[in-house]
């Protein structure tokens, strides 16, 4: 039923990654290392990187791209999914941190810490930090956007107090005395659900979750914008006074969407930080959640795929930039963004689409349609 | 002022002798005493005698401490005379003061060791009670204060008797009285005028000794102590309170610097720039490299170096301004979120220019000495740097007021904001017009960033320190409204500095932004909204 909305490029798109989620960790286990067809130990998890960050990118393209809500702070739910599993992964180091305190992770018996804060129970058992991990961003962003949207603050004020909210985030997470580890954030993981953290099985499964919740994350928001609900979004995002006056509940419109993006933008933070071994306060860097919105636009904004897409083009760039000119990544980031805004604003796929579909249409028309009659689109 | 005071004054002094005669009439000459134990040649007695020549307080005391410091205080063994040579080495009869004529012959100088060194240092200090100097004198009768030293009473009633300078008088007054009220052999009645001695220098160091009290005094000083110590912590609150006003305002005047550019470009042309906080680091580098050559080529201009810096960052940066316009913003009016975009990614390449061409540290930008020193007034202190930049902000703030209210490139920005269409209609350069506001808000940018290079380092992340800050005074102000700007940031300035001795630096910006973001649903075009048709395009 669902699947009925998929599209063409959907359809590649889905194929793609769940041959990618099963292929990798089959030639990062099964194939032997000096084969050619290998994939090496440390690539797993960079790429499973990758996927996290492209699930992100969708859920920020279905507000941005459908919503017209731009979040400059869409790393906090991010963050925070990453962070309640960082949570119940530092429960799972037990006596084999540093202190060997059997409760307490290291850095709370470095701060003298005789009992476990409140907000730390729960965070031993799995299924809780899971139900955490949705809970946790969808609290914040249904109170920060029942305030946002109630009161109509909307446009570039409404991606200004996003930015207010990560960094006032980043700041408390950055004290020492919030609970969660500090500067340093959680790091040094054991084990997961049992499951050595550092072995390549685990990665591999890690991966291969990463690409289904990618290809899940995608599903759901085809499904969501192609149904009538997503049409009242794209309606919203045209023309939001009119929406209104039509008789639709706007704010609650966009409040649903702004939730179920944070959520998948949590889920996205929970598959990241057991596949990067550490997360910290640095992931509320308002400067990150610009980058996440730079992802989205350079592959497309209102495609979905091409939001994932663009997460993977831009990362990929940065780990290859960062590694091999490093002091060019920025100028390279920088001009990137400049040069989509000025001359691809419909990102990567949205200009290979419409180069495709006019191509098509020359091809179709066969010169029976006068030369020079403007396309609706243009 | 005060015959009355005056007249006070020297009754209290008076009173003091009296009760304090018979103490000091008991070591009948503690001066005589102190020199005969220098002259017996043993460590133990000289110790005595550095110790009782140092709360003497006779009049040549210093004279000998430092000749004896210096290893230059003699003694004649044969007539226990004590003799020390001056600064310009003539022999000096320590007991009258004279300068002896003909040197005996045998003189023996007073030895010390290790621990006497450090009783000779001891009582040079309590001994600046008598120093020719007056700041040392009033440091010395502070000293006295927070020791509380009974046996410094001699010493600090000599001072007292020949004290000229009002301030160090006081001064002097009070440490006197921090030992009259815990000095048991003085009376009640005394004691609360010494209480009320005490509660007139009203600082922080009065209320401690009040606090300290011994629970053993009577109850009439007690209540005497207790009134005294609320009047000092309502005054002490009320200084607080100023302080924070003062620091408030000079927080918010950083603010409005920065954010009183953006206010241009946000408000008039409505351009997210967030490239804004890099046109304040260009400033600030700017007036980096100004110094740097004033170093090298002609080091005598370095004072003015800040001035020639103003003018020569409000150039650069409003060219660079004007550069970005041009380029990339020209193609993006109308569309502010993609404004917004482009110029983060116009930031990010800024900061790594200058990354590559002065490396990732911090800048050394040097103050001018005009700049250095601070201002005291009551319980405030100020840095000049601090004041400086208070009046530069609103100097700057004013000067762009009347550019945008009184001039024809004001006239014509207004037209092009309100109007476009119309605006060109009617003949203006709009496109010029454009470059022109872009270039005078990057401008106001880096004169901002000449004045932060004062009070932060400099170093290619100081504009992303600024950038949400400006943003939350422009949003909090009211976008377009140069007024709100200002309010804005001195709200924000003093909101910051009266929640940081309750929340901490960092829990009290949480909250301030938080309260922002709560603000912005109350009232969602700030606080000074523009009100009608253009509002909503």
């Amino acid at each position: 039923m669902i699947l009925r909305h998929i599209d063409r490029a959907g359809w590649v798109f889905l194929g793609m990654v769940i041959t990618a989620g099963l292929l990798i960790p089959a030639l990062n286990l099964f194939v032997p290392a000096d084969n050619f067809f290998h994939v090496p130990d440390y690539l797993v998890p960079l790429l499973g990187k990758y996927l996290c960050f492209a699930l992100l990118a969708i859920s920020i393209d279905l507000i941005w791209g459908y919503a017209g809500i731009l979040s400059l702070g869409h790393g906090a739910f991010f963050a925070l999914g990453g962070y309640a599993m960082g949570m119940y992964l530092m429960r799972q180091i037990g006596t084999r941190g540093v202190y060997a305190d059997p409760i307490l992770p290291d850095f709370m018996v470095f701060l003298n810490y005789k009992e476990l804060p409140w907000f730390w129970y729960g965070f031993d058992m799995f299924w809780f930090a899971m139900i955490m991990v949705i809970l946790v961003p969808a609290i914040l962003a249904f109170v920060f956007g029942w305030f946002a949207f109630r009161s109509r603050v909307t446009g570039v004020y409404l991606s200004i107090i996003t930015q207010a909210m990560v960094f006032a985030l980043m700041l408390a997470f950055f004290r020492n005395d919030m609970g969660l580890g500090g500067n340093n954030g959680f790091t040094d993981f054991k084990d997961i659900v049992g499951f050595n953290i550092q072995a390549a099985e685990t990665r591999a499964v890690l991966f291969f979750l990463s690409a289904m919740a990618l290809a899940g994350g995608y599903i759901l928001c085809r499904w969501i914008v192609t149904s009538k609900f997503g049409k009242v979004l794209v309606a919203i995002r045209d023309a939001e006074s009119r929406t209104r006056f039509i008789g639709y509940r706007v704010e609650n419109y966009k409040l649903v969407v702004f939730v179920l993006s944070a959520v998948i933008a949590g889920i996205a933070g929970a598959l990241y930080t057991p596949q990067v071994g550490i997360i910290n306060p640095s992931e509320f860097a308002p400067a990150n959640s610009i980058e996440m919105v730079i992802w989205v636009a350079v592959g497309g904004r209102g495609t979905l795929v091409g939001a994932a897409l663009g997460a993977l083009v831009v990362n990929a760039g940065k780990t290859w930039f960062t590694g091999a000119l490093p002091d060019l990544w920025l100028f390279a980031l920088g001009g990137l963004f400049v040069f989509v805004t000025l001359f691809l604003p419909k990102g990567i796929l949205g200009t290979l689409s419409t180069g495709w579909e006019k191509a098509q249409r020359r091809f179709r028309s066969d010169g029976s349609v006068p030369n020079g009659v403007p396309s609706a689109a243009e | 002022m005060t015959f009355a005071y005056y007249r006070r004054l020297a009754l209290a002094l008076c009173l003091g002798f009296l009760i304090f005669a018979p103490l000091s009439a008991a070591h009948a000459d503690p001066v005589d005493d102190a020199l005969a134990l220098f002259a017996t040649d043993s460590f133990n007695d000289t110790a005595s005698a550095i110790d009782a020549i140092g709360k003497s307080g006779a009049s040549n005391s210093a004279a000998i401490v430092t000749a004896l410091a210096g290893g230059k205080l003699f003694f004649d063994p044969a007539t226990k005379t004590v003799y020390y040579r001056d600064a310009a080495g003539k022999l000096i009869d320590a007991k009258t003061a004279a300068e002896v004529a003909a040197e005996p012959a045998g003189l023996k100088t007073v030895r010390l060791n290790n621990r006497l060194r450090t009783l000779v240092a001891a009582a040079a200090g309590s001994l600046d009670i008598l120093s020719d100097d007056p700041a040392k004198r009033r440091s010395a009768a502070n000293a006295v204060f927070k020791s509380r030293d009974a046996t410094a009473l001699a010493a600090v009633d000599t001072a007292l008797a020949k004290e000229t300078n009002n301030g160090v008088k006081e001064a002097l007054e009070q440490a006197r009285a921090a030992i009259i009220v815990t000095f048991a052999g003085a009376s009640e009645a005394d004691k609360i005028k010494a209480i009320n001695t005490i509660a007139g220098r009203g600082d922080g160091d009065a209320a401690a000794l009040l606090r300290s009290l011994p629970a053993d005094i009577p109850e009439a000083v007690k209540t005497a102590a207790a009134d005294a110590l609320s009047d000092i912590e309502i005054k002490q609150a009320a200084w607080a309170a100023g302080q924070n006003i003062v620091y408030g305002i000079s927080l918010g005047s950083v603010l409005l610097l920065a954010a009183v550019g953006l206010a241009i470009t946000f408000g008039q042309m409505g351009v997210i720039n967030m490239a804004h906080g890099e046109m304040v680091m260009i400033g600030a580098y700017v007036t980096f490299v100004v110094q740097d050559v004033i170093r090298t080529s002609a080091p005598g201009l370095f004072d003015y170096s800040l001035l020639i810096a103003i003018p020569m960052a409000f150039l650069v940066s409003g060219a660079v301004g004007i550069a970005i316009e041009r380029s990339v913003i020209r193609f993006l009016y109308g569309r502010p979120l993609e404004t917004l975009l482009a110029t983060w990614g116009i930031s990010l390449i800024l900061i790594q220019a200058i990354r590559s061409i002065f490396g990732p540290t911090n800048r050394e930008v040097g103050a001018p000495s005009w700049l250095s020193g601070s201002l005291d007034l009551g319980g405030l202190s100020l840095t000049y740097n601090r004041i400086a930049i208070v009046i530069f902000a609103l100097l700057v703030f004013f000067a762009l007021l009347l550019v945008l209210k009184k001039t024809a490139l004001g006239l014509q920005v207004r037209a092009v904001t309100q109007n476009r269409r119309m605006a060109a209609a009617m003949g203006i350069r709009t496109d010029w017009i454009d470059a022109m506001t872009f270039g005078l808000g990057s401008g106001v940018a880096g004169m901002a960033g000449v004045a932060l290079s004062q009070i932060d380092n400099v170093s290619p992340n100081l504009g992303q320190g600024y950038i949400i800050d400006s943003f939350m005074v422009v949003v909090f102000g009211g976008v377009g409204n140069l007024w709100g700007t200002l309010v804005g940031a001195m709200t924000l300035g003093i909101a910051n500095k009266f929640l940081e001795p309750y929340a901490g630096a960092v829990l009290g910006k949480i909250l301030l932004l938080v309260a922002i973001i709560l603000f912005i649903q109350k009232r969602p075009r700030g606080l000074f909204a523009l009100k009608g048709r253009a509002v909503e395009a």
